[in-house]
């Protein structure tokens, strides 16, 4: 099987170029189903691939350039269950938006699709990656892609201003991740994952490889947006169109987490791996991008800001569950992924329709037009109790995981916080969605700050296949912690991805894995803790989208009250979130040198 | 072995971010991106240098002729290649920049915030 993984790559990346240079020579019908074809057999591909890899990683050696005695010749695409799974995800996500496209942006050029098709190309080939030096290289491809894509109505300002933040900080992130490739090659002479991993478990690491790490790391945490590198990713994600943000929303940002996941397990755990201090500065990160992006997405009235604020919550969440370091953890991850991934997709597909149906993308704007609206609405209220993780809905499977995981290895505290950052996010959707499609609330709120210029939308839909597409991303994305065997074979997964001898064992000297244990398919129960702490997080949601809808009727000493409190903290949020591409450079800056400074005071004290 | 190149390399690094940061004009801000990442470049040139090492052609050398690490040359090259897309792409956007709203300087173009 190991001619899948390469194909994964071949097939969008030929169509993308068939696309493109047809582009005036073909029908746009056989265009059309050339490019939804073409992205959706990758996905079938993806999910061959994930069949394949239940037995063993999957290894494809290019141009059969076999490593030899041990020593990586050539350059490798490795897979096991989760990169596989995470392709079949990214392939089902990208189809699912195409799809959407097709009337959406009917007057957009054929380019439109070509970059589609190369950002699945480059974020299939960064999560099959086994060699360093090419992470970077489709990094940096899926990078190009997204940016030209987030300025693709480049008619407006909007769009060039989210674009160039959105390429200047990713560039600096992929550029300290060039300098950290050059220090580990230094110090290893390789650049395949396991055989750099191999050469760092004999004798200490030592500062040079912390520095490497940090930077490595740091690269992926800006094109992941955890907090502090998060700043550009409203920007991008205010201005493109709908579509590109369930793409670049739903995976191409999460899609930093499993670069951050992969280097940790196949390089750094062997020399780093004694004691928790690499988990618990992502931990943090974690923790602090989950309540902070819950916040700020609390205090958005731009739909698609909302949500991106709330891509950054769930990433936190999922930063958190990796840096765990351990299968629970990690398994947790991928749940949350796979379903946030799915979910996140469909609510921008909603505000997209929204956004065709009544020119307006503002949530007080929008208030009670969207009434009688039921599939939309059933759509983006079903898409919000998935993402707070209501028991037994969307997120809920890996936010248990997480809990398990983390009283497993005595941080007990961390579940609370992590619930409490999805139940932020959730609130502004709920009071988003009580506003819109229930015309509830106040007309004007002055803590949501002032509306940005609206950009009315005029097209010619077929919008029954707009809404068909929304409605199936949340039902996916939905059912995802009720899959039979799903939560087994994630932890089944994690154990794999964790296992950095048999990695490199399986990868330079082609040693059979070991066979997978036998999994039930049954339903992955979870905690009480966790079941208490899902209905928790959701009558918190909706309370808080009550107090936000109906502020006004607060007695008004309580409301005096938090609004002397809580108006300068909200200030300085605000003013934080600039727009301005320097401060995110310097943000970046000072970000990567703290988390190196707290690595190197933990890793050598 | 010889830390000059090493020292240079974080300098470039350092002065192409703090250039970025406190850039006022997009055209200005990419040469800056480029110096920051011309760093790299120093630095994998000066990881795979051997003194008195040749040209890494081997057609026609004795073997165990000294040589400098080739691996590092072609590293450099994709880097070059992969950042002059990512450059065009942004002077793109600055062109887009002034000619909608007539000015290059990213502060007065946050058009969004918050």
């Amino acid at each position: 099987m190991s001619w899948i993984p390469p194909l994964l790559v071949a097939i969008p990346l030929l169509a993308a170029a068939v696309t493109a240079g047809l582009d005036h020579i073909t029908p746009r019908p056989v265009q059309d189903a050339l490019v939804v074809a073409a992205s959706a057999a990758t996905t079938a591909f993806a999910f061959v691939l994930l069949w394949s890899t239940e037995r063993r990683e999957v290894v494809h050696w290019f141009g059969g350039w076999r490593p030899h005695h041990g020593i990586a010749l050539g350059i490798d695409f490795a897979a096991g269950p989760l990169a596989a799974g995470m392709c079949a995800v990214i392939g089902l996500v990208v189809t699912l938006a195409l799809l959407y496209s097709l009337t959406f942006l009917r007057e957009a050029a054929r380019l439109f699709d070509a970059l589609m098709l190369v950002a699945l190309a480059a974020m299939c080939g960064f999560a099959m990656s086994g060699d360093l030096f090419n992470l970077f290289v489709w990094l940096e491809l899926m990078g190009v892609a997204a940016y030209a894509l987030t300025g693709f109505q480049v008619e407006r300002l909007g769009p060039v201003q989210g674009a160039v933040n959105f390429a200047i900080t990713n560039s600096i992130g992929g550029y300290l991740f060039a300098v950290g490739i050059a220090l580990l090659y230094a110090r290893t002479g390789a650049l395949n994952l396991a055989q750099i991993g191999d050469a760092l478990s004999h004798g200490s690491a030592g500062g040079l490889v912390i520095v490497a790490m940090t930077l490595l790391l740091c690269g992926f945490l800006v094109k992941g947006a955890v907090v502090p590198f998060h700043l550009w990713a409203a920007d991008a994600y205010a201005v493109a169109p709908a579509p590109v943000c369930a793409v670049l929303g739903g995976v191409m940002t999460d899609i930093g987490l499993i670069g951050v996941a992969r280097l940790h397990w196949a390089v750094f755990a062997v020399p780093f791996g004694n004691g928790h201090a690499v988990g618990d500065v992502l931990l943090w990160l974690g923790i602090v991008s989950a309540l902070l992006a819950g916040t700020m997405a609390f205090l958005q009235r731009h739909l698609k800001r909302m949500l991106a604020y709330s891509v950054v919550c769930h990433i936190g969440i999922m930063l958190a569950g990796i840096g765990l370091l351990d299968s629970s953890g990690l398994a947790g991850a991928e749940l949350i992924f796979l379903a946030h991934a799915l979910l996140t997709a469909g609510l921008f597909f909603v505000a997209g329709i929204l956004h065709v149906d009544h020119g307006l993308i503002d949530e007080l704007h929008l208030r009670g037009r969207a009434r009688g609206c039921w599939a939309l609405a059933a759509a983006w209220f079903a898409g919000t109790i998935g993402l707070v993780g209501t028991p037994y809905a969307g997120i809920y499977l890996g936010h248990g995981l997480i809990d398990e995981g983390a009283t497993a290895i005595g941080r007990p505290w961390v579940p609370a916080l992590l619930w409490l950052g999805s139940a932020l996010a959730g609130a502004a959707l709920f009071r988003a969605g009580g506003r819109i499609f229930l015309g509830w609330g106040d007309e004007d709120d002055p803590l949501l700050g002032e509306a940005m210029e609206e950009d009315p939308l005029e097209r010619e839909v077929l919008r029954p296949l707009l809404v068909g597409v929304a409605l199936v991303a949340v039902v996916l994305g939905v059912v995802v912690s009720v899959v039979p065997g799903l939560g087994q074979r994630a932890e089944y997964a994690a154990d794999r991805f964790r296992d950095t001898s048999g990695y490199a064992a399986r990868v330079l000297r082609d040693r059979p894995t070991s066979p997978p244990p036998s999994l039930s398919i049954s339903i992955r129960h979870t905690s009480l803790d966790s079941l208490l702490y899902g209905a928790g997080a959701t009558i918190v949601a909706l309370g808080l989208a009550f107090v936000g809808l109906h502020r006004r009727r607060l007695p008004r000493a309580v409301a005096a009250a938090g609004g002397r409190t809580l108006a300068s903290p909200i200030r300085v949020l605000h003013a934080l979130h600039s727009g301005v591409v320097g401060d995110y450079v310097t943000w970046v800056a000072v970000g990567t040198a703290v988390t190196g400074a707290a690595w190197a005071l933990l890793l050598r004290g | 072995m010889s830390y000059l190149p090493y020292a240079v390399a974080a300098w470039i690094c350092l002065v192409g971010i703090a250039g970025v940061a406190t850039s006022r004009n997009l055209i200005h801000l990419a040469i800056c991106l480029t110096v920051m990442q011309s760093s790299s470049y120093v630095l994998l040139l000066s990881v795979g240098y051997v003194k008195h090492g040749k040209a890494p052609i081997f057609k026609g050398t004795k073997l165990g002729t000294t040589a400098v690490d080739p691996v590092v040359q072609a590293l450099t090259l994709t880097d070059i290649v992969v950042s002059v897309a990512v450059i065009a792409l942004i002077l793109g956007l600055a062109l887009d920049a002034h000619r909608l709203s007539g000015t290059v300087d990213p502060d007065r173009l946050a058009d969004i915030s918050g």
